[in-house]
């Protein structure tokens, strides 16, 4: 049963009609068209697919899509600012953060969302706050020294 | 210098393309083919594959100067996310003289790229970038000499610098290779004549690039199998069996077809549900009724090790040396251990995806593949189609270990397409993925040796079972000397009799994470017993220089002190040769609640000339932290053909938790080629780790991963 959705996605007011119950994860990646967010396990398990919901990191592929009904939703896509990349992206990118690049857009999200709750992020911090997201080419290193330098 | 031009060319035998009229393709410009090994490549494999496509034996990549000056290279490797297409870019840049923005590297193309036998092994640089070198520097000579011409000065007083070429006494003589590429047909097959860079003269190779396809990446723009998109792209979820070696009695699709929407395909032993949403697709595959016949076993995890002695084909011998009864009779001590290592999972974050989309009477197809070229030659076999009708587009490719050197799921998408005549995606789900992959082998690595009272080593007698022989050969002064491979580390893909429940292949160094487990545990116990300095007696036993340098540089790096093993420090070395590079890593441990917990890993790799070193250092400490992976928690759980693991809560992969402190460093070399570096940083950590925990506590697991049981059971 389709069921009209109004929310803001990327800073754009956005209304689709879809079956509520369908996740979040692929109505961005197929309706939506946005296939900056990925299906890495279905299960919330490694964290590819994280978005950023008002502020929190949340599973995508867990959510059903009704749940973002009049909330701010924010995807990869959403987080540079036209040709200007946001700070973090530009760390993930120096230091050399990425390598497949296929946990990379929920890697920033949740990062994100853990400097939009603090700033000031320490280095155990960042460690707990990642320590669900997964990466398979094993760049945590440099991820986590990417997060560092941009905490303040 | 002569220059062919394009009549001369058609005459030649450069053209392998037969009807695919492939220098239409290559079109104007400037053209240098070339071969890398893995092209030339003799095994009766590759060559029914080249057969197949009518194909080329003697080039496999070329690069082509455009009429506008822009420089591409087209080669069928593909960017799994080691960094190829940066560092071959570089290589590429260096030798013609061109900023390294103006290249654009053109990968893993079937239809733009000639054959390439895929990507694995560590060979993109040390293979083909070598061929790219020389194509390259031959290209620069061929500017030089038109530039000369056009010009109407030597060639010996011209310079180049960012793709324009002038005379150095009056720099207002200029001209751009595209002015120089304009209206020419020049193709030429590399005659290797040209002369490289001295390294004194590199100006874009051995400087840290960060990735090209880092921007794409972290703005999710980059394009993996599963972001192609049609207005009538469906999704497909294929029926899979609850185990391995399963047969198909009976299906029933009725409950599936009456969902709306839903397209249910039973040919030939595919059923698939189709949907233009993939959960609704998913949904109805559900809905599918089905009864199996399934084969009995009790082989488990813990009884694989003996099933597989049990049933281990005769071996292979290499590298003997000596006579095994006498290295015995001089020996004073002898030692012998059996080492083990269960299943693994590659475990890409991508799971295996297709996209297959009909064309006219042609087929194009996307995969998550390291093998693009194979899987063209499947699908055109399984559709009856010729092969230069099914075209593997490039995408990224969102990690491989091994795992996607298979791509079944690119012949189901195929097929559906076919069967439905809409665009189809086949994508795996987690649980698939798991069940599904090739799995990296079972192993088991018996090893007798001796050594007489000097600590010299007397003695070496080594044994592999279903691993492969990578890693095994011996890089210590052994003069009694035999290793023995029995069964290879492949199992099922090809079919055929095999012990293994369930398919076996390749994971990230296939064979020589175990092989230097067991040798690099066994040159401990070996120390130990001698109550030798584990650093002492590897350097007493190997005169190889370019090991003796890693260990001694890694040693340095650490702040080694010697000790004898068990000191109580928790410190354990490793050390291998691997894709042609000699690495040597130290680790130091400690035990939390019974499990290891790695605090820091030092690693010394020396890899012949250095293209990237950011990106090098990258593979390194990618290669550390997921060694931790099968050195400390990978495992899988099966019962026969069932198999129990099948997500990221009962695989345990490395997570940043688990993050030691990582200083790697590169040991410089630049007398020696390139050589791999996408697998070497993995093999010793293993190894490293358990002579770390054998360091410690006075204990050694023989069984990797070397978990909290194992440990507790080693103490008792």
């Amino acid at each position: 049963m389709k069921e009209t959705i109004e929310f803001t996605l990327n800073g754009k007011s956005t209304s689709i009609d879809v079956e509520g119950d369908r996740t979040l994860l692929w109505v961005l990646r197929t309706d939506l068209r946005l296939t900056g967010t990925k299906f890495g396990c279905g299960k919330g398990l490694c964290g590819s697919c994280t978005v950023v919901i008002n502020k929190k990191a949340v599973r995508s592929c867990r959510l059903p899509v009704r749940e973002v009904s009049g909330k701010e939703v924010l995807t990869i896509e959403g987080l540079a600012q036209g040709d200007a990349l946001h700070p973090l992206q530009k760390a993930f990118l120096e230091k050399g953060a990425v390598q497949c690049g296929f946990c990379t857009s929920g890697m920033l999200m949740n990062a994100y969302a853990l400097l939009l709750e603090n700033p000031s992020l320490t280095r155990d911090e960042i460690i707990k706050g990642m320590d669900n997201n997964i990466c398979r080419c094993s760049a945590h290193t440099r991820i986590v020294q990417a997060i560092e330098s941009v905490s303040t | 210098m002569e220059v062919n031009n394009s009549k001369e060319i058609q005459k030649s035998t450069i053209n392998p393309f037969g009807r695919r009229d492939f220098m239409k393709l290559v079109g104007s410009g400037i053209v240098v083919f070339f071969a890398s090994e893995s092209a030339v490549d003799t095994t009766v494999h590759a060559a029914q594959f080249r057969g197949m496509r009518g194909g080329a034996t003697d080039f496999n990549d070329f690069l082509k100067i455009a009429e506008d000056g822009s420089v591409t290279v087209f080669t069928g490797k593909v960017e799994l996310g080691q960094g190829n297409t940066t560092a071959l870019a570089q290589m590429a840049a260096d030798e013609l003289g061109v900023a390294l923005d103006s290249v654009t590297m053109i990968m893993g193309d079937t239809e733009l790229c000639p054959w390439d036998m895929g990507t694995f092994g560590s060979m993109s640089i040390r293979v083909l970038g070598p061929q790219l070198r020389d194509a390259a520097a031959e290209a620069r000579e061929i500017l030089l000499v038109l530039a000369s011409e056009k010009l109407n000065k030597p060639k010996s007083q011209l310079k180049i610098e960012e793709g324009v070429i002038y005379d150095e006494k009056d720099r207002t003589a200029r001209v751009t290779y595209g002015q120089l590429a304009k209206g020419q047909k020049i193709t030429r097959k590399l005659e290797g004549k040209a002369v490289t860079k001295p390294v004194s003269e590199f100006t874009v190779m051995g400087k840290s690039i960060t990735r090209l396809d880092g921007i794409e990446k972290v703005t999710g723009k980059a394009k993996y199998t599963g972001d192609i998109r049609f207005p009538d792209l469906v999704y497909a979820r294929v029926l899979r069996p609850p185990a391995h070696g399963a047969t198909l009695k009976s299906v029933d699709t009725s409950e599936a077809e009456k969902m709306p929407g839903v397209t249910v395909v039973n040919q030939d032993g595919l059923v698939a549900a189709l949907h233009a949403d993939p959960e609704t697709a998913g949904k109805a595959i559900t809905a599918v009724k089905a009864e199996y016949d399934i084969p009995e076993s009790d082989v488990d995890e813990n009884t694989i090790f003996d099933h597989l002695l049990n049933n281990a084909p005769s071996p292979q011998q290499r590298d003997q040396k000596g006579d095994l009864a006498e290295g015995e009779r001089i020996s004073e001590t002898i030692f012998e251990e059996t080492y083990l290592n269960g299943y693994g999972a590659q475990a890409p974050i991508e799971t295996h995806t297709a996209c297959a989309a009909m064309d006219g009477d042609k087929m194009n197809v996307w995969i998550s593949t390291q093998t693009p070229f194979t899987n063209q030659s499947e699908i055109a076999r399984t559709l009856g189609m010729p092969s230069e009708n099914v075209r593997v587009m490039p995408v990224l490719v969102g990690g491989g270990f091994g795992g996607k050197n298979s791509a079944p799921q690119a012949v189901e998408a195929a097929r559906l397409a076919k069967i439905t005549g809409k665009p189809v995606q086949v994508f795996y789900d987690r649980e698939e993925e798991f069940f599904l992959t090739v799995y990296r082998p079972a192993a088991i690595v018996k090893i007798k040796s001796g050594i007489d009272s000097a600590g010299k080593i007397t003695l070496w007698d080594y044994n592999v079972y279903f691993a492969g022989d990578r890693g095994s050969e011996q890089y210590y002064d052994v003069p009694n000397n035999m290793i023995r491979t029995y069964g290879s580390a492949m199992g099922g893909m090809m079919g055929g009799s095999r012990p293994h429940p369930f398919a076996t292949g390749t994971w990230r160094a296939p064979g020589a994470n175990i092989n230097i487990f067991a040798k690099e545990s066994h040159i401990d116990i070996m120390a130990a017993k001698c109550k030798m300095d584990p650093l002492e007696f590897r350097l007493q036993n190997t005169s190889d220089p370019r090991m003796r340098r890693v260990l001694e540089q890694a040693a340095e790096r650490f702040g080694y002190t010697p000790a004898a093993a068990p000191s109580g420090r928790g410190i354990g070395f490793g050390c291998g040769i691997d894709a042609g590079t000699y690495i040597a890593e130290i680790a130091e441990i400690e035990l939390r609640n019974g499990s290891i917990n790695v605090k820091k890993i030092v690693a010394a790799q020396e890899m012949g000339i250095c293209i990237n070193p950011k990106g090098a250092l990258m593979q390194v400490e990618g290669c550390i932290m997921m060694g931790l992976g099968y050195t400390l928690t990978e495992d899988i759980s099966f019962k026969g053909g069932r198999i129990f693991t099948n997500n990221f809560h009962n695989y345990k992969m490395p997570r940043f938790s688990m993050m030691p402190e990582i200083d790697a460093f590169i040991v410089k070399n630049d007398d020696l080629a390139p050589q791999g570096g996408g697998e070497p940083g993995i093999v010793p950590v293993g190894a490293a780790v358990a002579n770390a925990l054998y360091d410690l506590a006075g204990i050694r697991v023989f069984q990797m991963p070397l978990t909290a049981e194992r440990i507790k059971a080693a103490q008792a």
